[in-house]
């Protein structure tokens, strides 16, 4: 009987179309717009994620996230390093300046200080030049968008000044960094460089970066850190995630963004459901006449789920075909680089699907399943 | 014509609704009817013809009285079995003739088998084997929406026959055909339904097809009022038309 469902389906042509075209539509939307907000929100942790050579971030006991930072006294540092089972722990400054370019065009740049001696969080993705050249005096490392931000329509070249807070930079390397949450530039200088480009405050330690020793665990050595120092330390991965929930907590995006799909979720069950429902009830007289000739109810249950499934599976695979078209697209976009159909978000909008579809059909099987099979005499 | 009986109704009643709204479509229907034979239910709209038809497949209960189908108390059978018994002893053909628009006339006729896990192909295979003693063996691969009245009709008797039940119950096959294709259609439902080993019940109020009948039971306000047996003593090929006339004053 599943050729007879299918073909049920199938057979409606009109309908059919309409029913994979709207649930190719709620994945569409689902998978888009879930992938975008988690790639936004994935970006509030991006200086922390391009840090590769230290687990523990070290900051105020009242810091949120990585943009709020409030400046440590150096002697923090030498607490940290006391600490049993540090291997090593070195400064991280950031600080915001403005950054000029000759011919006036600015913009307020992500300015990472690493530590004088160590370049550690150092960004280890060149596209030009060399991360060690930051040994040089006045030298910054710039990510590409940032470079584009501030030359636009200029090929990439290493040796271009920028003005930092009117304190004269080198460009000696083009980076490949994560996007920021904000499109700002994102540049690396030596921690006494950035310093001077920011330098207000008395003192501009950020952040400390620490790497534990082999064998110890990093969530164990940043309690340990916590206890003996006062000071906040966060594994990177804490720290992305503090990141992110500090913005979904403080902004307005994931508003914005579970409108868009909860409206999604909506059309989808609504659109399809009431579609799938005509499409039964001008069945009706024909599931009655199989009632009758003995098809049983669990059959006809099976052929509905049946007919729902395989829009279902129509709809999301025409969809996710759709988003990651639309991601592939998208992909070298300066703007919305980085931004991928996650994986994550293709199950669970999956899921999502075999809601939309099963509440879709459980109104059309009640319906059937109430019909009495001696209706079809009626007429 | 065999004597024995397929289907004894006994003192059958049927309500509907309760308290002030209670109708009874059904007041003590006593009936026997015979295999071999074609028994027309007859009587006008509202006297109970459609609720006994349903009452003997097994689609209504009835609220008392015994009904026998085929030796089983069918209402006395647990929901699957009853349901079973049904999709292999029952055939169907329906007034308006319920075949499904997106399958092909073949498809349509194999659906009895379908549902009783034949695979496709032999299912199919069969229903054009059928389709072809029916008549209509060149448009197996039509639609129902390119078929005509007749020949849908014809297709949902193919559907009604495939399985071979035992007893087959035609709800007003004629009534939504002109008077030649009814003929037509009753005349092949005499040729192929009517066998020593089936019983057939028409319901109709189309008195131009009693010809066709071996027993005529006629009802009013939910009883069996009369009933005349041995009209056509099993012999299906043709029509008295001076007993049918006779008939026709009786009724």
């Amino acid at each position: 009987m599943n050729f007879v469902a299918l073909k049920m389906l199938t057979g409606d042509r009109a309908k059919y179309l309409g029913l994979v075209f709207t649930i190719a539509f709620c994945t569409f939307l689902l998978e888009n717009q879930s992938s975008i907000f988690a790639g936004i929100l994935n970006r509030t942790g991006s200086q922390i994620a391009d840090v590769t050579d230290a687990d523990i971030w070290v900051m105020d006991a009242k810091t949120e996230y990585f943009e709020q930072t409030k400046a440590l006294k150096d002697t923090d540092l030498t607490r940290v390093r006391g600490v049993e089972g540090v291997e090593w722990a070195v400064k991280l400054f950031k600080g915001n300046p403005v950054a000029r370019t000759l011919n006036g065009k600015f913009d307020v740049a992500i300015c990472l200080g690493l530590d004088d001696s160590t370049l550690a969080g150092a960004p280890r993705n060149m596209l030009l030049g060399s991360w060690e050249r930051l040994r040089e005096p006045d030298s910054i490392v710039i990510d590409k968008a940032g470079y584009v931000l501030l030359f636009p329509g200029e090929p990439l070249e290493l040796d271009r000044t920028v003005e930092l807070n009117d304190h004269k930079a080198t460009i000696v390397g083009i980076s490949d960094a994560s996007p920021p949450f904000a499109s700002y530039p994102v540049m690396h200088t030596r921690y006494s460089e950035a310093v001077n480009f920011v330098g207000r405050e008395r003192t501009q330690l950020s952040f400390i970066l620490v790497r534990p020793k082999p064998a110890v665990d990093p969530l164990t050595l940043s309690a340990r850190i916590e206890n003996q120092t006062g000071l906040r330390a966060r594994t990177s991965d804490q720290f992305r995630w503090d990141c992110v929930v500090y913005y979904l907590r403080n902004t307005g995006i994931p508003v914005n963004f579970g409108i868009t799909i909860t409206i999604a979720l909506i059309v989808g069950i609504v659109v399809a459901g009431q579609t799938f429902y005509i499409f039964t009830i001008e069945n009706l007289k024909q599931f009655g006449a199989l009632k009758a000739i003995g098809v049983t109810n669990l059959r006809i249950t099976a052929m509905i789920m049946l007919q729902a499934l395989t829009v279902g599976a129509m709809g999301f695979s025409i969809g996710s075909g759709l988003c990651a078209g639309f991601f592939a697209i998208t992909l070298n976009n300066l703007a919305t680089r980085h931004l991928v159909l996650m994986w994550q978000t293709v199950i669970g909008t999956g899921l999502a699907i075999l809601l939309v579809v099963t509440l879709a059909s459980l109104i059309s099987i009640r319906r059937v399943l109430v019909l009495e099979p001696a209706a079809v005499f009626r007429g | 014509m065999n004597t024995e009986i397929a289907v004894e109704c006994r003192d059958v009643r049927k309500e509907f609704g309760n308290g002030g709204g209670k109708v009874l479509a059904l007041r003590g229907v006593d009936l026997d009817v015979r295999y071999g034979a074609m028994t027309l239910l007859v009587g006008p709209s509202g006297c109970g013809k459609t609720t006994l038809l349903s009452v003997i497949a097994g689609l209504l209960n009835a609220s008392a009285g015994q009904v026998k189908v085929l030796g089983e108390e069918i209402e006395r059978l647990p929901g699957g079995r009853q349901i079973a018994f049904r999709r292999k002893n029952l055939g169907f053909v329906f007034q308006q003739y319920n075949l499904l628009p997106a399958l092909t006339a073949a498809e349509n006729a194999a659906v009895p088998l379908l549902a009783a896990g034949v695979p496709r192909l032999r299912a199919v295979r069969k229903a054009k084997d059928l389709l072809s003693t029916l008549g209509v063996g060149e448009r197996a691969s039509a639609l129902p929406k390119e078929l005509s009245g007749g020949q849908q009709q014809r297709v949902a008797l193919a559907r009604a026959l495939i399985h071979e039940p035992r007893l087959l119950v035609c709800d007003e096959p004629t009534a939504a055909l002109d008077a030649e294709t009814g003929q037509a259609v009753m005349g092949l439902l005499a040729a192929q339904a009517v066998r020593p080993d089936r019983a057939v019940i028409v319901v109709t109020h189309d008195n131009r097809i009693f010809s066709f009948a071996d027993t005529i039971a006629r009802m009013d306000d939910g009883q069996i009022v009369r009933v005349e047996s041995g009209l056509r003593n099993g012999n299906h090929g043709g029509v008295d038309s001076a007993r049918e006339s006779e008939r026709r004053e009786m009724l």
